[in-house]
């Protein structure tokens, strides 16, 4: 399964190091990254393969949204399919 | 593969636009409960509904989470309650309703619906002993819901029973004056009520269905008007494609929660409800779409035409996002759940008068409407014909769900908390008794279904 992960807040260094050092400790696989700055806030959305993985879904969020908030951060974990049906037939 | 785009766009959809599934409803199936002992055919529903909606709530929450959608409520619907309990030796169905009450917070429901009676041709014994528990029924209880179908296409309208219901309706209203008549904001009265309806008030579990069925309420008011903002001065071909491919957007969501809830709880998927339901938060608002396609200020001459094209749209739109679509699937205007509507009524723009018009080309009827508190019974059941005539005649569900607030008048404004909103009380033209015509009773025939004109 699939899980896409974004990430919005004000720039700051280490949100990358922060995000993907979560997801390797849980054994979740990056399969892409796009970031950008935009007036100096940063958007980064992450797809990652989490079938490899024994987290739960729900505590992964929970990890990661936590950990968000500890650097003013907002960060969402959502299963793939939602992207999905809404855009695709 | 989804795009970055997508991505966003779905996103914003939720936070900011309010994109929400509105409901996940359990239809129960109550016929294998019937008892002649009601507190053993109250077991028989408690144990049942208990049973049956255990994981209910926390799968929606699951759903909500791992998705990132709101799903607001859960809630379950159950066989009309006259037909379950008709045999049961009784003269009052409230410990019913009680032990309904008491089952819907075991499971952690929002509400429950199904305190209901079919009457559209005449009553039976248990139809005659539901209605008159009605009042009681919703002064006792929190989140039950009740519903009573006197009309249809096929049948006619039972008279005698609309002057019933505007005496019902004006003894909850004073049972539960205490809490502005709250009582009357969860008693809905139909022509052509669907059976797989999952929207409150009116959500009952229907006797043609399976025995238990999961369906679904889509919500997204908010998304369709900020997709038109971007329409500005466009033609209708344009905005009702634009309003087409969003209500695909949204079903497409109701659809995937219809089907893990179904997976996940191993009941048969119902149907996905296409309604348009908005919430009395700015931004989430039928009355505000309306505007957007330029009536200044919703009820204003031209209105009826643009719900008519979006109550269209938004069916074609989601028609093909969803393998089973039924419920009531158009745009909802319940007065005090719309902020813009709210905003209408207390500017003046918005007459019940031109309500009841727009109700001839969208889903349900005179829904949330506050009136004053001495308005007389046969006044309201005036409104309850009209209504049901506009359905009966158009092929359609209508409804009336009306609440004559004791001792409220014309300028004075009711708030009924939560998801039902607050509303300022509606002028109705009462100068004029409706009393001779509702008091003849019996039934009106069914219509003509040719020289349709």
């Amino acid at each position: 399964m699939k899980l896409v992960v974004t990430v919005v807040g004000k720039d700051r260094v280490g949100i990358i190091a922060m995000v993907s050092q979560i997801l390797a400790e849980n054994n979740v696989n990056i399969l892409s990254i796009n970031q950008n700055i935009l007036d100096g806030y940063f958007n980064m959305i992450l797809i990652a393969e989490i079938s490899g993985s024994k987290i739960q879904l729900v505590d992964l969020q929970q990890k990661l949204k936590e950990s968000g908030e500890e650097i003013n951060v907002d960060i969402k974990a959502q299963h793939e399919d939602i992207f999905n049906v809404m855009h695709n037939i | 593969m989804i795009t970055i785009d997508d991505i966003l766009e779905t996103n914003a959809m939720i936070t900011e636009n309010k994109l929400d599934v509105r409901t996940i409803t359990m239809g129960i199936s109550l016929r294998d409960c019937a008892h002649p002992n009601i507190n053993q055919f109250c077991q028989n529903i408690y144990d049942k509904i208990t049973r049956s909606a255990e994981f209910l709530v926390k799968t929606g929450e699951d759903i909500e989470a791992e998705y990132g959608i709101p799903i607001i409520h859960k809630r379950v619907s159950v066989t009309p309650i006259a037909i379950a309990a008709d045999a049961c030796k009784t003269d009052s169905y409230v410990p019913v309703a009680e032990a309904m009450d008491r089952a819907a917070k075991e499971v952690g429901v929002n509400f429950i619906g199904g305190f209901s009676a079919l009457v559209e041709k005449g009553f039976t014994n248990g139809d005659r002993i539901l209605i008159n528990s009605i009042p009681q029924a919703l002064a006792s209880t929190d989140l039950v819901c009740s519903s009573v179908n006197l009309g249809t296409t096929k049948t006619g309208i039972n008279m005698d029973c609309v002057r019933e219901m505007g005496e019902v309706i004006k003894r909850t209203a004073e049972l539960t004056r205490d809490q502005e008549a709250l009582g009357c904001a969860k008693l809905v009265v139909f022509c052509n009520a669907p059976g797989d309806n999952p929207f409150m008030a009116g959500a009952f579990h229907g006797v043609s269905e399976a025995d238990k069925v999961v369906s679904v309420g889509v919500s997204g008011p908010g998304v369709v008007k900020h997709a038109l903002e971007d329409l500005k001065g466009a033609d209708f071909t344009q905005v009702a494609e634009t309003i087409k491919k969003t209500a695909f957007k949204i079903t497409r969501v109701g659809q995937l929660v219809a089907r893990e809830a179904s997976k996940r709880l191993g009941v048969p998927f119902g149907i996905i409800d296409l309604s348009l339901a908005p919430t009395p938060a700015v931004g989430d608002s039928v009355a505000r779409i309306i505007e957007e396609m330029g009536i200044e200020s919703c009820g204003a001459p031209g209105t009826t035409a643009a719900l008519a094209l979006l109550n269209d749209a938004v069916k074609k739109g989601g028609l093909m996002a969803s393998s089973h679509v039924g419920g009531l699937s158009g745009a909802f205007i319940p007065v005090s759940e719309d902020e813009g509507m709210i905003h209408a009524v207390a500017t003046g723009s918005l007459s019940i008068e031109k309500l009841e018009a727009m109700t001839c080309v969208c889903s349900v009827g005179l829904d949330m409407i506050a009136i004053e508190g001495d308005t007389s019974a046969a006044t309201i059941s005036g409104i309850i014909a009209d209504e049901a005539a506009i359905g009966m005649i158009n092929n359609k569900t209508t409804a009336v769900r009306v609440i004559p607030v004791p001792g409220k008048k014309v300028g004075d404004t009711v708030e009924f908390g939560g998801l039902l909103g607050y509303c300022p009380i509606v002028p109705v033209r009462n100068q004029y008794s409706s009393e001779a015509f509702i008091a003849r009773g019996g039934r009106i025939p069914a219509p003509i279904r040719s020289l349709t004109n």
